[in-house]
């Protein structure tokens, strides 16, 4: 099985070799999927091509520097940050080291956090957050702007940090799906899964009611995607869209409650397996619920990506380009909606999961990101139709997990609406968990975010935050 | 236009009549009921957050995950009713036998009951209770009828309305919004982590010194908080007729 995955612990590389290693991979067209530092003092990276996955890990250098692959790989930007934050591992020579969650040791002040400033009579800043004008998370954003122009955006984070890793090793591990649900409270169900996913692999006992999970899966992506529309809608003041999804997308996560008793898909799923499977009668409610709603979908988005006033302010606003996205490793929506098709449920395929073919656009702007939402609208919820009409209702719903396995290291990829979600978990010789990682696609993708910013005028920063629409706290954790 | 007039048809009439008598569907669990003279210590332990004690069950610490009902189903039950917002920290504990909710008094109706202006800060939320707070102003939940409003500017308000266990490095922000409102003014905690820190009360990355310096005066649980709950909650407080 290649994802859930349960590796046994790899032997620590020599340093050289480990950055030899790390360049050979690039070259070889593997794709970085994470790299940190762990408590044992070992940097790990994990690379991934054709549905395998590589990891190696090598001792913290003795100097506590090396030379950062930054420069050449832009994809470490955020995580050699993290690493020099973390554990004080200084990656020398790159280009721009700052904090990511907490303050780094030498900066005694938000105050004193080195923005990026300039002295041009010409450019003026502002500033915005971290309590922003809506019901939304807290982030700070500085743009430095000529006239209406975004030159640059500087998006500075970690006001959500919470040291939610440090939690899942505060007593039984088999017990935090209330935790990994709120890693991101939107993505509840898409980090759950990873989470249960990961003890499945650790404990080598796969999970039962597959179809389920996929169901809640692609039931948040559609939930998901229609609060978004919504939230475009606002943002432009397309009141009627506004309505439209909003509704749309009250029903779908009613739905879920009908099942699990949250909307938001919390508690539906469990290490093993669901806490709450679906009967005939709930399939049914469902099957018929979802039809009324695709229909909907299709009337409100055919209407909405017809109206020209609405194409005016989508269209070649925000533009992200698939340079970028290859370059600084974006996935999911964001890397799509620039032409690359970078989907879990494609490269990563989960055990049970049907054959996948994502959508791509290719203009990478928030028309691409706001279409993308609506072909993937139709897309999950004809998934979940047809995950229905071969549901098993007498199925098992969930199964013991077993033993964990000493000495190794599992990883399990999920798909989230965002994009790509990677739990991992490692355990020592007496089968101890050692760690606990995770990794929200937003971490990465939030510097596509100020890259579509630049030339584009600060008052579309609303519809282009939006069109992302990234986690703060599954950034932060 | 023709599929603007078919949406605008199928979407017909979404905004639920009455908010505040509306029924939910019977899997919602709401307010919990303990049988009488029932035994929860062996339960206790089995909690994840620590809300179950002899005393009963902890609103203020439950993050609604059903274990315990699940578990001993002939004990514990989690109903569909969606009114469970209290006006002090104590009266969200439900002893056994507990068959509804004290009731809320607005602390100032003569000055609120007409309407109501909230800043939310979301301090360490997860976005869940954010959503569901954005959720009750949308057509379907539709605050604003009673005049309630969340409002851009801490100046224009009444009231905070605090999502999350409020991590450290939101602390400052949080105390100076609350500080920008101008008196009289309320703190509301929505939510199981504004309440108590929920499953993040132990973390040495939370800071809940803005809760003990200064009283909430309305909590509103859940995990995240529904919108039916958040409506029938402030509309309560603010003392409308």
């Amino acid at each position: 099985m290649k994802n859930p995955r349960l590796i046994p612990e790899p032997m620590p590389l020599e340093l050289l070799d480990f950055f030899q290693y790390i360049r050979q991979l690039i070259s070889d067209g593997h794709l970085l999927l994470n790299y940190f530092g762990s408590s044992e003092k070992l940097i790990y990276a994990l690379f991934g091509k054709d549905g395998e996955l590589k990891l190696l890990s090598a001792p913290f250098p003795i100097s506590e520097s090396y030379d950062s692959l930054t420069p050449e790989f832009p994809a470490f930007n955020m995580y050699e940050r993290l690493l020099y934050e973390e554990f004080g591992i200084l990656p020398e020579g790159h280009p721009w080291l700052k904090s990511v969650r907490n303050h780094l040791p030498k900066e005694e002040k938000h105050e004193d956090y080195p923005y990026l400033m300039s002295d041009s009579p010409l450019l003026h800043e502002v500033g915005v957050g971290p309590v922003h004008a809506g019901v939304i998370e807290p982030g700070h954003f500085r743009f430095i702007c000529k006239g209406e122009r975004v030159k640059h955006l500087e998006i500075q984070l970690g006001y959500q940090h919470r040291g939610i890793e440090k939690l899942f090793l505060e007593g039984d591990i088999r017990e935090k799906s209330h935790l990994a649900e709120s890693i991101a409270g939107d993505t509840a169900i898409g980090h759950n899964l990873a989470y249960c996913l990961a003890l499945e692999a650790l404990s080598d006992s796969p999970g039962a009611a597959m179809p389920i999970r996929f169901i809640a899966l692609e039931m948040e992506r559609a939930a998901m995607h229609l609060a978004d529309l919504s939230a475009l809608g606002t943002d432009i003041a397309y009141i009627m869209g506004q309505n439209l999804f909003a509704a749309l997308r009250t029903t779908v996560i009613n739905s879920a409650l009908a099942i699990c008793g949250s909307r938001f898909g919390k508690r539906w799923l469990t290490p093993g397996g669901v806490n709450y499977g679906i009967n005939k009668e709930q399939a049914d409610i469902l099957r018929d619920t979802l039809k009324e709603v695709r229909a909907q979908v299709i009337n409100s988005a055919e209407a909405m990506f017809g109206n020209s006033s609405v194409l005016s302010r989508f269209d070649d606003t925000g533009v992200l380009s698939s340079a970028d996205v290859i370059a600084l490793g974006i996935s999911g929506m964001a890397a799509k909606a620039s032409g690359i098709p970078s989907d879990a449920r494609l490269d990563f395929p989960l055990p049970e999961q049907n054959s996948f073919e994502p959508f791509t656009i290719y203009s990478g702007d928030v028309y691409a990101r706001a279409l993308l939402r609506y072909r993937e609208i139709i897309q999950s919820i004809d998934i979940v139709l047809s995950l229905l009409f071969k549901l098993d209702f007498e199925a098992e719903t969930k199964r013991e997990l077993g033993n964990f396995s000493p000495s190794s290291i599992a990883i399990s990829i999920v798909e989230g609406w965002r994009g790509r979600i990677i739990h991992m978990i490692k355990t020592n010789a007496a089968c101890e968990v050692v760690w606990y990682k995770m990794l929200d696609p937003s971490f990465v993708n939030w510097q596509g975010l100020a890259l579509a910013m630049r030339e584009t005028a600060i008052s579309d920063f609303p519809i282009c935050n939006k069109s992302f629409n990234l986690s703060y706290c599954g950034s932060d954790l | 236009m023709i599929n603007l007039l078919k949406a605008r048809i199928t979407h017909g009439y979404q905004a639920i009549p009455n908010p505040l008598t509306t029924g939910i569907h019977p899997s919602f669990p709401g307010r919990p009921e303990i049988v009488e003279g029932a035994d929860l210590s062996p339960l206790i332990p089995l909690c994840p957050t620590g809300a179950i004690s002899d005393k009963g069950i902890d609103m203020g610490l439950c993050v609604f995950c059903g274990l315990c009902e699940r578990t001993a189903p002939e004990i514990i039950s989690f109903m569909p009713d969606y009114k469970m917002a209290a006006d002090s920290r104590e009266k969200l504990i439900i002893a056994p036998g507990q068959k509804e909710m004290p009731k809320i008094t607005p602390p100032m109706p003569r000055l609120t009951r007409r309407s109501f202006a909230m800043r939310n800060v979301s301090a360490g939320g997860c976005n869940a209770c954010e959503q569901e707070l954005g959720a009750s102003s949308n057509v379907n939940f539709d605050i604003g009828r009673y005049g309630i409003e969340v409002e851009a500017s801490p100046r224009h308000t009444d009231a905070v309305i605090l999502t999350g266990p409020i991590s450290k490095n939101m602390a400052y922000a949080l105390l100076e919004t609350y500080k920008s409102i101008p008196k009289p003014k309320f703190i509301i905690l929505c939510g199981t982590c504004a309440i108590s820190g929920g499953s993040f009360a132990s973390s040495d990355q939370i800071d809940r010194s803005f809760i003990e310096s200064f009283e909430a005066q309305l909590y509103i649980p859940g995990c995240p908080a529904h919108p039916l709950s958040i409506v029938h909650a402030i509309h309560s407080f603010m003392g409308a007729k």
